[in-house]
């Protein structure tokens, strides 16, 4: 099977047959979609298949969100008809220091846990794609936490991490240092769920960059050996370019991930202290059915979902010139 | 002799990254495993119990519905599963093979759902589910839960694969689309259907903020559901809390290990690479 290039894994879904000559042909001569007999029916069988999975989405996603968006312009606690309030939940918004918060914590917890987690995936799918010794228990230890679900995860980090009974504190008395207060400091705090995240999440980018590396044949590294390149050139240079098309991907999701990060602080240190490890999913969660500000709580998601959009589609188009470039 | 001490820097490498990530899962174990005092007890530290003992596991097993968790777990993330498995591979087939008014607009709509945390929807889908009598239900999970891109989007990249003579080739010897679907692209898409069937069944069995705000009732609960309402109930004990997290990982984490390779084989081989 040939292997998608970059360009072809970023098309969109309406030019699969770019490579068919006839629709080619017909959009050369046109410059409007081809009509082939029977393209009727095919259009209906495509509606049929898709629609399974359309229906799903629809009920269950998309009405959902235009309900979201009619809250979010509402004054309402959940029950009985809410009020129309117009833009005032937005404009709560400006002036609410929590939200701020939230909003900064989500975008650093992203910056710092989207690269390192890549970086430690990256790594250790490279040394385990060379010779080393007892390879299969290393690859499957790496990827065992990413079938811990979150809520073990972060049980075991609030086991590991406790300021006064956790073994981590322990441990580090046991070096001679100090202990460290994990849950009454914000700044210990936030690092906790930072390498709780990194730990659950690097399996997962290891997984995937072990699968881009076996599309890489041996001739090109030994091509760049011969012209003289160290391991790490042959890395900087073969290795870091061609696994491009995966570290694009792991970027989306990772991003997508991180901005969705809710089990692990929901469990770990429901966002305290002082709402120092607070993030826009679980302030909205809190907001909207712990306080019952539901209107409100619509607001920050509508925010938070337009954040992650504009992000997406900033990377779609980076990646598109990127293909155009190369 | 050089290339020798190459494999033990790498060897060293990833032995403390293994060590590492190990780590905390050996802890969760040990304590499942030992009494309260011996680990967590004092100030000292110690590393391993003197003495095993099943005590956690009897304190859970009787003062919580365990049997049934596990047994919704398994219903719930088997029947995610099956549905979108389908739903995506149906989807798949006509994003990448198919060619209908509409395409490019519907295709982006599904992916844009992707980055949409369920928090921003759970008040309106509470009252959709609630509305359609599914609260109280199995069917209150699942349903939400099958109602995603993320299958979609792998299936239609791993279809556009599979080489077009083979369909036009069906095609003239007068195979109608679901004959086409079923006959051609279903047996060139095992190594899809492991990877589409293995994310589905993690990221259900695994599931929480969703099933957290529709779950409201013990009977119901999923593992991690179960998990967490456990840890409310126990306070600080952490042996009782750890013997059932062990419960919650032990199944999908054997399912893991024994089905890596195909699983990272099949996404060798999704395009997405």
């Amino acid at each position: 099977m040939p292997s998608p290039t970059p360009e072809f894994a970023s098309r969109p879904a309406g030019d699969v047959r770019r490579e068919d000559g006839r629709s080619g042909a017909a959009r050369g001569r046109a410059g409007a979609r081809p009509r082939r007999p029977g393209s009727r029916r095919e259009a209906l069988a495509a509606y049929g298949f898709i629609a399974p999975n359309y229906v799903l989405l629809l009920v269950f996603v998309l009405i959902p969100l235009a309900g979201a968006l009619v809250v979010s312009l509402q004054r309402t606690d959940g029950f009985g008809a809410g009020e129309f309030a117009g833009l005032q939940n937005y404009a709560r918004l400006w002036s609410d220091p929590l939200f701020w918060r939230a909003l900064g914590n989500t975008v650093l917890f992203t910056l710092i846990v989207t690269p390192v987690s890549m970086a430690f995936g990256l790594v250790a799918a490279t040394l385990l794609n060379t010779a080393l010794p007892a390879r299969p228990l290393f690859r499957s230890i790496l990827i065992l936490p990413m079938a811990v679900s979150g809520v073990a995860t972060a049980l075991i980090g609030v086991l590991v991490f406790d300021q006064n009974s956790g073994v981590l504190n322990k441990l580090l008395g046991a070096f001679g240092l100090p202990a460290v207060t994990w849950q009454s400091d914000a700044g210990p705090a936030f690092l906790s769920i930072v390498l709780v995240t990194v730990w659950w999440r690097t399996g997962f980018n290891m997984l995937i960059y072990l699968a881009g590396l076996q599309g890489i044949g041996p001739d090109l590294h030994e091509a760049a050996r011969l012209d003289g390149a160290n391991t790490l050139q042959r890395f900087r240079h073969v290795t870091v370019p061609l696994l491009g098309p995966t570290t694009f991907f792991l970027t989306v999701l990772n991003v997508i991930y991180s901005f969705q990060v809710f089990d692990i602080v929901f469990v770990l240190t429901g966002g305290g202290p002082a709402g120092a490890t607070s993030v826009l999913v679980t302030y909205a969660y809190e907001t909207g059915f712990v306080t019952r500000d539901q209107g409100y709580a619509a607001a920050i998601g509508m925010i938070l979902f337009l954040f992650a959009l504009l992000f997406a589609a900033a990377q779609w188009r980076a990646s598109r010139t990127r293909d155009v470039v190369e | 002799m050089r290339a020798r001490r190459g494999i033990l820097a790498r060897a060293a490498v990833i032995a403390v990254v293994g060590l590492v990530t190990i780590s905390p899962l050996y802890w969760m174990v040990a304590v499942a495993f030992s009494t309260r005092a011996e680990l967590l007890g004092g100030r000292e530290l110690r590393l391993w119990p003197r003495e095993v003992t099943l005590g956690n596991f009897d304190r859970v097993f009787a003062s919580f519905p365990v049997a049934t968790w596990f047994s919704n777990s398994v219903a719930i993330s088997l029947v995610v599963m099956i549905v979108s498995v389908t739903t995506s591979l149906l989807a798949g087939y006509a994003f990448s093979q198919l060619r209908f008014p509409g395409s490019t607009a519907l295709f982006f709509v599904a992916l844009a759902t992707l980055v949409l945390p369920v928090q921003v929807i759970m008040v309106a889908l509470f009252r959709i589910v609630t509305g359609m009598g599914l609260y109280g239900t199995y069917w209150a999970v699942i349903l939400p839960t099958t109602a995603s891109a993320f299958g979609l989007f792998l299936a239609r990249q791993f279809m556009l694969g599979i080489p077009r003579e083979l369909i036009e080739a069906a095609r003239l010897d007068g195979a109608g689309h679901l004959a086409t679907f079923l006959r051609i692209v279903l047996p060139l898409s095992r190594p899809l259907i492991a990877v589409l069937a293995f994310m589905s069944l993690l990221s259900s069995w695994n599931d929480f903020a969703w099933p957290l705000i529709a779950l409201k009732e013990n009977r119901l609960f999923t593992l991690p559901i179960g998990l967490l309402y456990l840890q409310g109930q126990s306070g600080s004990d952490y042996g009782a809390t750890m013997a059932f997290a062990l419960i919650n990982i032990v199944p999908i984490a054997v399912v893991f290990l024994l089905f890596q390779r195909y699983f990272i084989a099949g996404f060798a081989r999704s395009g997405i690479k």
